[in-house]
């Protein structure tokens, strides 16, 4: 099973195995992973399960739509140029060792 | 170790108001009491996602189970509230188990209104709120052959939506004249009846339903007072709701168009809050006092209310919006439009991406954005921090507003407190 590495602001790291098609938010969620909130349950509507994606990856998931560009606009810790919306991931094998930066706060 | 905080409620505003609780440090005992079943869930793809098979149980929980163990919320399922007793400052359950407060949250939601009209106990008569309700919905639209959907609003265009791409024959019947009256503009409410009718959907406004008849205690037709009738096997009422205030009432809470509370969410009972559906606040981009059925509004007036808890005195001023999914179409919805007296348009109806910008005495109050995400997000930011828009900069769409906001933020005037 791939596995997603998840940073927190403070700098610790947590591993963990996510099934393939599983969005990066879900499995935060799932896994009690301080610092994803997800309020609008992953349709794209609020900015809490903004995260920093490592630049070794971020070429490599599928650009980010219209509706999630708008979105990081308002997310609470400015974007950057490697932001997401962890709703809008899915895992695949290929990306085995995703790493993931959380933002100090999500609203 | 105090009694700590009661949350009656399992639904985003009870949820949120436990998590924000321990976020924010709280160490006394929290106690989440609701009436179903679940532990907490989100209730909007109950019309969309669940329905068509992309989203189980699992995927809508809000948190896991384990969450609330890890977090010490106890969680008090399928038990409903009798009573509350101010004076001792303890919930009676209908158990007849009491629990004791220091602090008490109403998120007692709302429930759906009833069609007071013949055949409504009809077998193949559905609503929709609840999980419950949603797993009945899906088994019973597996089959249904003709739905007929009371009510144009969102919970029944969007079930209108689903059914027709499932290619049921789908009949939307809407006591006003237009679609989605109470929340979007005509041209909006048009743009929806012809996506609805060029999808193959009937769209009935204007429609009186006086009766639905059945046999053998099963529906078959759904009558309207002009005499039309619209064979069904599955009718789904979505005509609103009311809210749960019954509980308030009787525990001598003011009552408006909900439980009232002030700016701080707390009702005339300073350590009980009432947040959600079910309150009505103040809200200052309404200008008035109001009641709104969100997610947003939920989960912000949840924080709001732990804050209130935590005994930081942070008046309540989170921005509303909203949104609908339609077939592919979604509908963003940011600020309250209530009582505007102008409109302008960003975009045409035709190209299918527009947006509404509603104003009130020359100020932006609101904005409708089909498929134009921008627009929704900075239309946010520029409503939330009162940042100036003239009609003109609105329509023009060479005007860009994600400098706007950011040029604005300059100039803004906070809407009046």
């Amino acid at each position: 099973m791939p596995k997603v590495i998840y940073i927190s602001a403070k700098g610790e790291a947590r591993e963990i195995e996510v099934p393939v098609g599983t969005t990066v938010m879900a499995a935060a969620l799932k896994n009690g992973i301080d610092g994803i909130v997800a309020e609008c349950g992953g349709v794209c509507m609020c900015s809490t399960c903004h995260v920093f994606v490592d630049e070794k990856f971020f070429g490599m998931l599928p650009p980010a739509q219209d509706t999630e560009e708008a979105v990081l606009e308002i997310a609470a810790v400015e974007r950057q140029p490697t932001s997401r919306l962890s709703c809008q991931i899915k895992v695949t094998d290929a990306l085995d060792g995703l790493l993931v930066r959380l933002p100090e706060k999500q609203r | 170790m105090g009694a700590g905080t009661v949350v009656i409620g399992t639904g985003q505003a009870g949820f949120q108001t436990a998590a924000s609780l321990r976020e924010q440090g709280y160490q006394e005992p929290i106690t989440l009491i609701g009436e179903e079943p679940y532990i907490p869930y989100h209730r909007p793809p109950l019309s969309k996602g669940f329905q068509v098979g992309q989203q189980d149980f699992e995927s809508i929980e809000l948190r896991p189970g384990k969450f609330y163990q890890n977090h010490r919320i106890e969680l008090v399922l399928a038990q409903r509230v009798a009573a509350i007793d101010r004076a001792t400052k303890r919930v009676t359950l209908g158990s007849g188990a009491q629990i004791p407060y220091e602090k008490l949250v109403l998120a007692v939601g709302a429930r759906n209104r009833v069609l007071p009209i013949r055949g409504a106990e009809l077998d193949g008569v559905l609503s929709l709120r609840t999980l419950d309700e949603a797993v009945v919905l899906k088994e019973r639209l597996a089959n249904a052959r003709e739905i007929v959907v009371i009510g144009g609003g969102f919970i029944g265009l969007e079930v209108a939506s689903v059914a027709c791409t499932m290619g049921k024959q789908v009949t939307v019947l809407e006591a006003l004249p237009r679609l989605m009256s109470r929340a979007v503009a005509p041209v909006v409410s048009e743009f929806y009846e012809k996506l609805h009718t060029s999808k193959g959907v009937k769209v009935i406004c204007g429609a009186t339903v006086s009766e639905i008849a059945g046999a053998s205690g099963c529906v078959q037709k759904v009558l309207l007072a002009g005499g039309a009738a619209f064979a069904a096997d599955l009718v789904l009422v979505g005509i609103g709701v009311a809210p749960n205030v019954e509980l308030a009432r009787e525990a001598g809470l003011r009552v408006t168009n909900g439980i009232a509370v002030n700016e701080f969410l707390q009702t005339d009972d300073p350590d009980i809050l009432a947040i959600g559906d079910c309150a009505e606040h103040p809200c200052v981009f309404a200008g008035a006092r109001v009641r709104l059925e969100s997610v947003q509004n939920a989960a912000e007036q949840a924080q709001c209310a732990a804050a209130t808890i935590a005994g930081r005195r942070d008046p309540y001023r989170a921005l509303p919006w909203f949104w609908t999914d339609q077939y592919d179409v979604k509908l963003q919805m940011a600020g309250i439009s209530l009582g505007h007296d102008q409109i302008v348009m960003r975009g045409k109806p035709e190209s299918l991406k527009f947006s509404v910008f509603y104003f009130r005495a020359g100020r932006l109050a609101a904005i409708d954005s089909i498929n134009r995400p921008v627009d929704h997000m900075m239309g946010r930011r520029l409503i939330a921090a009162g940042i100036p828009v003239s009609l003109e900069e609105a329509a023009d769409e060479s005007v860009d507003l994600k400098l706007l906001a950011h040029r604005g933020a300059q100039h803004a005037v906070h809407p009046p407190a």
